[in-house]
């Protein structure tokens, strides 16, 4: 067989049903393989990056590695904004790429780039693959680097010949890297400690990242902290692991997170770190972070601990396996942090999430609609900038891998392709993508992707013709000068899905808000443009100011 | 540990000697420079060569920092999949060397006393021309900072200096 044949061959041992792409020259003989294979179902997207976000997308919806194809040159250079976005928030995703044949390499040829250079410090591994009887060995050894440990992407660039020539194929039972062992269960000693410092503590807060949904951490996470009493505060990385109801949720930390979950890790006495980064938006001013505690940090990544914040206790270990371990070693004491929790509960009904209601269409309005019709139950895609944080702030979650946001990196014209990939893993799910009026126009070409599919995707754009979330910026920390964030040369955004054969319906004011989420449910066949024309300086808040400590809070 | 450094405000910067145990695979080198350059650790020299084994090269990198650095940079170059083993090498516990050859100026009135000074340090005169010596030396890094300077008042015309290699003393590995 050839290694074109031998690669689609190791896709499906890998358990690849559907992935993501775009033919070009150096791809050719992929893309012939294709041609007659029944066992994979593989989307043309009209972009490369939006087959990188949809991989992802698919990545973070299904718990599987989402995979994606393309050329080489610039068909590879198309997917780094997706590969950085999947690395940033550590989705396994494996990109393939076309490179120039092995007699071309190296001389400046006919779209020749440099991919493993140019990818290495955006991907976990990459790859070379020079001759065809490595290919097998190279898609075990990507599939497991992604999907292990923490996870990320991997990027494996072929040569045509490579392509070309023939193979015995073999595809191999296990992988050979002695270099890599992630560690999966905690050091007995350090959760010996931590437990014991968990039971002197009076003020316990868990902050939980994305860590608790790639390790599927959910259920243990949600048993240690009822067990034990402990509120949990999430980062946007972590929305869905824990439910967004619950009385022990205190939801998004952080520079837009709740009054109460930053009053709460300003006052805890141990702070509890679970597959969390510490990264800036969350911490705000490091030395003033979580001033009065201990910290404990579990996290699978070894250089995530004493990264950023200096801890006492440091668990290397996977999430699920290490709560659980832990709570084997902790006496629960019914009622024991009631007087904490009565603390927060106080914050909460003082500093509520709220908006002004006005009269206007409000941005934070229609979440709660989306919220209200979906019953909590929908899949919730996002762009990057003011509708984000206000689906961050005002989505009520259920149930783990149903957010789906570029946290890291912050892509804008990621969610649109990611939702594509979100509604190929999950046809049985309703799937939103939440757009900016901004972010939308950056994939937007990708409506010929879901209309060709038929893909029920909704797309609801809180337009408010401007860069919102720069715009805030300019408004309180720039003097209000509105520098290039105005975007008053808007297209219409109801013609160009209709152009594409997609449904558009236009809303102006907050009564037609719910008829028309409810008639965009009702279309199942195609993708629904909702475009909301919101009020247009609306701010999100509470904002913490870069530099400052989380408890100075702009709240209103 | 006082509350105040948690946000890791910079400890003490030293230089460290690190070694690291990798594939012998293309691209290798790349990956832990490109690590340390992303990163902002500063490397002060870096030697690569085969081990024992022709399938293991073995790096030996000299890089500033302070504790908190060090452990970060060990945790971040573990983490790559080539890479088969970190340590740190302290001085105390360990055999450091260092090659250097100088070419210096030298005529019939100086010589002599280059030859002096070279003998003390217990260097060798590899080359030499009616103008010139070529001094080699083969110590600790600090000797041959010391052979430099000790040869600079007769004009240096080149110098080349290896970067520092180091091995774990006794039956350590």
């Amino acid at each position: 067989m050839t290694g074109a044949q031998a690669l689609l061959e190791s896709l499906k041992k890998e358990g690849v049903t559907d992935f993501f792409g775009y033919p070009g020259g150096q791809v050719l003989p992929i893309y012939d393989a294709l041609y007659n294979e029944k066992g994979l179902n593989h989307i043309l997207t009209r972009h490369e990056q939006g087959a990188a976000h949809a991989a992802d997308g698919y990545a973070r919806v299904s718990g599987k590695v989402g995979v994606c194809l393309a050329t080489s040159g610039p068909g590879a250079t198309n997917l780094i904004t997706g590969i950085a976005t999947a690395y940033m928030d550590s989705i396994p995703i494996v990109a393939i790429t076309g490179q120039v044949p092995t007699t071309l390499l190296g001389r400046d040829s006919f779209q020749e780039a440099d991919v493993t250079g140019i990818t290495q410090p955006i991907t976990k591994h990459n790859y070379l693959v020079k001759e065809a009887a490595d290919i097998p060995r190279v898609i075990k050894e990507a599939f497991h680097i992604a999907r292990t440990g923490r996870p990320g992407p991997v990027v494996v660039d072929i040569a045509k010949d490579a392509q070309v020539n023939k193979l015995d194929f073999k595809y191999p039972d296990k992988v050979d890297l002695p270099g890599y062992k992630p560690t999966f269960k905690g050091h007995p000693r350090q959760i010996k400690a931590a437990a014991k410092m968990i039971s002197l503590s009076k003020k316990p807060l868990l902050y939980i990242g994305g860590g608790i949904i790639s390790a599927g951490a959910s259920a243990e996470l949600k048993e240690f902290a009822e067990k034990l009493n402990i509120p949990i505060t999430t980062t946007m990385m972590g929305l869905g692991a824990f439910p967004s109801n619950h009385p022990l949720a205190l939801n998004m930390l952080g520079m837009h997170g709740t009054a109460y979950a930053n009053y709460a890790v300003q006052e805890c006495d141990l702070l509890l770190a679970v597959g969390a980064r510490f990264d800036d938006r969350v911490t705000g001013h490091l030395p003033t972070f979580a001033p009065k505690a201990k910290h404990i940090h579990i996290d699978v990544d070894p250089a995530e601990i004493g990264k950023n914040v200096r801890v006492d206790i440091p668990i290397v270990g996977d999430a699920a396996q290490t709560l659980k371990d832990l709570l084997e070693k902790i006496k629960p004491e019914k009622s024991k942090h009631d007087a904490w929790l009565a603390q927060i509960n106080e914050w909460k009904k003082k500093y509520p999430l709220s908006y002004k209601k006005d009269g206007q269409l409000k941005p934070q309005y229609i979440i709660e609609m989306i919220n209200e019709v979906t019953k909590g139950d929908a899949i919730i895609c996002t762009e990057v900038g003011q509708h984000q944080m206000w689906a961050a702030q005002f989505c009520q979650f259920k149930n783990p891998r149903t957010w789906v946001s570029s946290g890291g990196l912050g892509t804008m014209g990621y969610g649109f392709p990611a939702s594509i990939g979100a509604q190929v893993a999950r046809p049985d799910k309703v799937v939103f993508n939440i757009a900016g009026d901004g972010s939308i126009q950056m994939n937007i070409q990708e409506l010929a992707t879901a209309v060709i599919n038929k893909l029920p995707i909704k797309i609801a754009v809180l337009n408010n013709c401007f860069l919102g979330m720069v715009r805030q910026w300019q408004e309180l920390i720039y003097d209000r000068h509105y520098s290039h964030t105005n975007l008053c040369a808007n297209p219409d955004l109801v013609k160009i899905a209709e152009a594409y054969g997609a449904v558009g319906i236009r809303i102006t004011k907050g009564a037609e808000v719910k008829k028309a989420l409810q008639e965009s449910l009702k279309v199942k066949d195609r993708p629904v443009l909702l475009d909301f024309v919101v009020t247009r300086e609306e701010n999100v808040l509470p904002f913490v100011p870069p530099g400052q400590a989380l408890n100075q809070m702009i709240i209103d | 540990m006082s509350r105040r450094d948690r946000g890791g405000e910079k400890g003490k910067a030293m230089k460290h000697t690190i070694s690291v145990i990798v594939e012998n695979k293309p691209g290798v080198l790349h990956r832990v420079a490109g690590l340390f350059s992303r990163r902002g650790f500063n490397i002060e020299s870096l030697t690569v060569g085969e081990t024992e084994d022709p399938k293991i090269s073995r790096m030996t990198i000299v890089a500033d920092g302070d504790e908190q650095t060090l452990e970060q940079i060990i945790k971040q170059l573990y983490k790559q999949i080539d890479i088969l083993k970190v340590f740190d090498l302290p001085k105390s516990e360990s055999v450091e060397r260092e090659l250097a050859l100088i070419k210096v100026h030298a005529n019939e009135k100086t010589r002599g006393e280059i030859t002096q000074i070279v003998e003390i340090c217990q260097a060798k005169i590899v080359d030499v021309t009616e103008e010139a010596l070529m001094i080699e030396i083969s110590a600790e890094t600090e000797k041959v900072e010391n052979l430099h300077k000790m040869l600079e008042k007769f004009g240096i015309q080149e110098l080349v200096r290896t970067g520092r290699i180091a091995l774990h003393k006794g039956n350590q590995n």
